[in-house]
């Protein structure tokens, strides 16, 4: 007999995106092409909904025999997921409008999407986070194939795609490894199990595939080329809602199925971490395409986040949900900065395009530029606080080495952030940019804000909510 | 606590003002950067100076509220901000007048800026106002991470000002500036996060008292040598600063000159001397070292110079060194004078570059050769010129004389030839100064298009002659600022040793 209401309070956010999404596909059926202008409101509202009921069933619980559970840790990266994932929903109508691709496909891939980073995020069984994983990566793939007819586009998803399936097929590797070594697919069980080289031999295998899914270096090299590729609405969607839901599973993975096993996995994590700052913070230097530098930084700020995971739960699970929580909401800020770059009737995505914008469009300059020094981590931005969280929790868990790599990183990276600055504020104008959609110049100002000035003032509310969730993830 | 939150006041007036002129000019005008100049942005010029006149005006009401005899923080503001780090700012006898310096040259930049400044002068205004904020958010500030944040805030700015209205190397100068402070100020960070984590707190009150293992200091005091040094600047790492300031515009050189040099000693002061006792007296001799290289060196490096802009910028550099000097003599008289130094230089090197300023806004270089004889168009100009070239030399009667005598008696008691190689750089100040002053003010008019150039108008007078009665008047009767800092260097000191 099945619990009901155990299933409502443990995954109810992934009932009703399961709800929506398969309730869209009976609506394309039946409305056809007329649902496609009206699918983004009902997308957003799905989202939303899905958001809300995050926090409304805040505190989790379990059900399914073990297969799910979730706890606060786990619905605050699935509300600022489901969140965020809204907001990129609705500002990519326009631009599908004016690429003629407005159809109600993509807003049902997105809502998949999201249902699996939710099932991912409530995973407490390596089948489940399989499915979860796999249902976000395949309507990943598709979603970044989706202007099918531009040759970039199909190449990104073909590419992503490929390595993805790659990455997919190491995790299940090691999954399986990991269920013949330990007996069980439990992440208690898994905890509990006897550390013998074989499960070992999982647990790395396991780490390479989700670090494909969160693009950690080395794992990192379809990044930039599916950050540039797929549609720019797609990268926005990419670079914030499912980036703070892979960052903060791969926190889950590690804590609770292989909590006990620290002093295993520590090394490997730091190293992937070293790697993904110096290798985001030096490749993004050389990039004259905006899309490919937004990639190159996300590789590094996960590489920021791996700090705080490889500090391990006391000190890091709070670190990584605001670091997290600010990197996601600055990073769609730019791309919808990326989004409002439109000259001609056309997209332009070359760094030199912003010349002189503060001229031509001074809130969108500023509102960007804010945006640029809180994602450098420079005050007095919000994003100076992620960083110092990160940092303190590197020092706590006594990664000394991380925390220099950390701050040579961060002096590289000003360097191709002040880059866009300088381009922004010295450059002699250039033409103004066509008009731009109201949802856009919205979320380019409202996360600006909330980034660059609300985190600052409300650190303190953040931080509280975060470490009150994190909490959640010892009971 | 309790009472107006008056220092909070000062900090933010400013930031608020500038607020209110973006959100007044994109209201009436739809963009606030539009390319008309004219009318507009004249009145975001008035805006701005009313705005940094009001924030004097606050100031100088702090500083009727402020106790001389009491040694530790005054008019302490303190809340909640973000777990154990608290908002708490407040004055004492070192950052009171440092305070007033930066509140009194802001209206003055402003002010030197209306002649000069054509293009985006909205932006330029605020820009200048949020960066008043942050420089007095750095002398008020009582909690180190809160400090911090001020601290390095500041750069973005500084960065905008000379990135946009500077001169041809404008972006060179702007990149060097902000990546050199900038790695000296993430190493301060990785102190402060360990001093942070230590002691449990941030408050500077705590730390002052919290006794460091002197291996820890070490490395801690070189963590924030690294940021102050760069700072303040101090041989080797000063190379920033000529490029800056050759590239700044006016206004902006006088900031950087007045204020902006003056974070670094005052870090030396608030953190380094008082929480890191033991290092700072290891590192003693070479910082000795350094102060008499940074003085010998600049000076005759200054000597050989063709830019005035970029000589003065040396002599700044040779004279933060009689500040280090003065701070690492760790005697009264020593650290009294590396206070008034600071103020003395805030004075003299802002009025050297409004000087400047004057006659490159009329001929467009700053080619020493391409002047002489000014004396017999400008005699007043020739007069104030004067003034302050005597002031930079150290002639007895004006505020420089003092800050040097001062910061050389500190260090003679601690080490002789310290002081004795500082001497030097009293006489080389007078020889770079005098050959400018000669080769530009005397001598016959080689230059034709001198032959019509005009003595100064009433902006530039207005702006100069308070400093030229200021720097008098703290020559003739330096225990104005004596009686302020007297409690405040006391109390550092007895830090270091109870501490």
């Amino acid at each position: 007999m099945l619990d009901y209401t155990a299933m409502i309070v443990a995954i109810g956010p992934e009932l009703w995106l399961a709800a929506a999404g398969l309730l869209g596909v009976l609506l394309g059926a039946v409305l056809k092409d007329r649902f496609n202008a009206l699918s983004f409101k009902y997308g957003a509202l799905a989202l939303f909904g899905a958001a809300a009921l995050s926090l409304m069933f805040y505190q989790g619980g379990e059900a399914f025999g073990g297969l799910v559970r979730t706890n606060t840790f786990l619905n605050f990266a699935k509300f600022v997921s489901f969140a965020v994932g809204g907001f990129a929903l609705i500002m990519s109508e326009g631009f599908l409008k004016r690429h003629d691709t407005i159809r109600y496909e993509y807003v049902l891939l997105t809502i998949f999407a999201s249902l699996g980073m939710g099932m991912m995020l409530s995973a407490a069984d390596l089948m489940t986070l399989y499915m979860g994983i796999e249902t976000l990566s395949l309507s990943s793939y598709v979603l970044a194939a989706f202007h099918r007819d531009s040759a970039r586009s199909s190449e990104a998803g073909l590419k992503y795609f490929v390595l993805g399936a790659l990455a997919s097929g190491m995790l299940l590797y090691g999954a399986s490894l990991v269920y013949g070594f330990s007996g069980t697919t439990n992440f208690v069980g898994i905890s509990s199990a006897d550390p013998s080289v074989g499960l070992m031999f999982g647990m790395v295998l396991m780490i390479v595939g989700l670090g494909f899914k969160i693009s950690a270096a080395p794992m990192h090299v379809w990044t930039p080329d599916v950050y540039e590729g797929a549609p720019t609405p797609v990268g926005a969607f990419f670079a914030s809602a499912p980036k703070m839901a892979s960052m903060v599973v791969f926190a889950n993975v590690m804590f609770t199925a292989f909590g006990d096993v620290m002093d295993q996995w520590q090394l490997i994590v730091a190293i992937i971490s070293g790697l993904s700052m110096i290798i985001g913070a030096f490749g993004a230097l050389t990039q004259t395409n905006i899309k490919r530098l937004l990639g190159y930084s996300s590789i590094a700020n996960v590489g920021y986040a791996l700090v705080a995971v490889a500090a391990g739960p006391a000190s890091g699970a709070g670190a990584v949900l605001i670091f997290m929580t600010i990197y996601v909401v600055s990073a769609l800020g730019l791309f919808a900065g990326v989004l409002a770059m439109r000259r001609r009737g056309g997209m332009v995505e070359s760094i030199d395009e912003l010349g002189g914008l503060m001229s031509s469009r001074p809130w969108l300059a500023i509102s960007l530029t804010i945006l640029i020094f809180s994602i450098a981590g420079l005050p007095p931005f919000g994003g100076f606080f992620g960083k110092w969280e990160v940092f303190n929790a590197g020092i706590e868990g006594g990664l000394l080495p991380l925390a220099v790599i950390l701050v040579i990183s961060s002096v590289v990276s000003l360097g191709y952030y002040l880059r866009i600055v300088k381009i922004i504020w010295f450059d002699e104008p250039k033409e103004r940019f066509e008009t731009i959609d109201g949802s856009v110049t919205l979320t380019v100002l409202a996360s600006a804000l909330v980034a660059g000035i609300l985190f600052l003032v409300f650190i303190n509310q953040l931080a509280q909510w975060s470490y009150d969730a994190a909490s959640g993830l010892a009971s | 606590m309790g009472g107006f939150p008056i220092i909070s006041a000062v900090v933010f007036l400013p930031l608020i003002g500038a607020l209110i002129i973006m959100g007044v000019r994109s209201a009436t005008a739809g963009s606030f950067s539009s390319e008309e100049a004219g009318k507009d942005s004249r009145a975001a010029l008035l805006a701005g100076l009313i705005i940094s006149s009001a924030t004097f005006v606050a100031s100088v009401a702090a500083f009727l509220t402020f106790d001389a005899n009491v040694a530790g923080y005054q008019l302490v503001e303190q809340y909640a901000w973000y777990g154990n780090i608290t908002y708490k700012v407040g004055i004492d006898g070192l950052s009171m007048p440092l305070i007033l310096l930066t509140t009194f040259l802001t209206p003055i930049c402003l002010l030197a800026s209306w002649n000069s400044i054509h293009t985006r002068v909205t932006e330029y205004v605020v820009a200048f106002l949020v960066l008043e904020t942050f420089m007095l958010g750095v002398f008020a500030a009582l909690d180190i991470v809160l400090f911090y944040i001020f601290f390095e805030s500041g750069l973005i700015p500084m960065f905008l000002i000379i990135g946009i209205w500077g001169g041809k190397e404008k972006i060179y100068a702007a990149f060097k500036f902000f990546l050199y402070t900038l790695l000296g100020s993430l190493l301060m960070l990785v102190a402060v996060v360990y001093m942070f984590q230590a002691a449990g707190s941030s408050d500077i009150e705590v730390l002052e008292k919290f006794a460091f293992p002197p291996h820890v200091q070490t490395w801690l005091w070189l963590a924030f040598a690294a940021s102050f040094a760069v700072k303040l600047p101090m041989w080797p790492v000063h190379t920033w600063l000529p490029d800056a300031h050759v590239q700044a515009p006016t206004a902006g050189s006088v900031i950087l000159a007045g204020v902006l040099l003056k974070m670094g000693g005052y870090g030396f002061l608030r953190f380094s001397l008082p929480m890191f006792p033991d290092a700072s007296h290891l590192f003693q001799p070479a910082m000795f070292a350094l102060a008499v290289i940074a003085i010998v060196y600049t000076s005759l490096v200054a000597w050989r110079q063709t830019d005035m802009k970029k000589l003065i910028a040396y002599s700044s550099v040779a004279h933060m060194g009689f500040v280090t000097l003065g701070i690492f003599s760790f005697n009264e008289v020593g650290v009294q004078g590396a206070i008034f130094q600071m103020l003395s230089h805030g004075l003299i090197a802002s009025a050297l570059f409004l000087i400047v300023g004057v006659v490159y806004d009329r001929m467009h270089t700053r080619e020493i050769a391409a002047y002489g004889g000014l004396v017999k168009r400008m005699p007043v100009y020739a007069t104030l010129f004067m003034l302050f070239t005597m002031a930079n030399i150290g002639l007895p009667g004006t505020s420089g004389f003092i800050g040097e005598i001062l910061t050389m008696v500190g260090g003679f008691q601690a080490s002789t030839w310290a002081a004795a190689g500082a001497a030097l750089g009293v006489i080389f100040s007078a020889v770079y100064m005098l050959t400018l002053y000669r080769r530009t003010v005397f001598g016959e008019i080689t230059n034709p298009k001198l032959n019509d150039i005009s003595d100064m108008n009433v902006i530039e007078l207005v702006c100069i002659v308070p400093l030229a009665l200021l720097t008098i008047l703290f020559g003739v009767a330096p225990n104005l600022i004596f009686n302020i800092t007297e409690g405040a260097a006391n109390r550092i000191l007895s830090l270091m040793v109870g501490g």
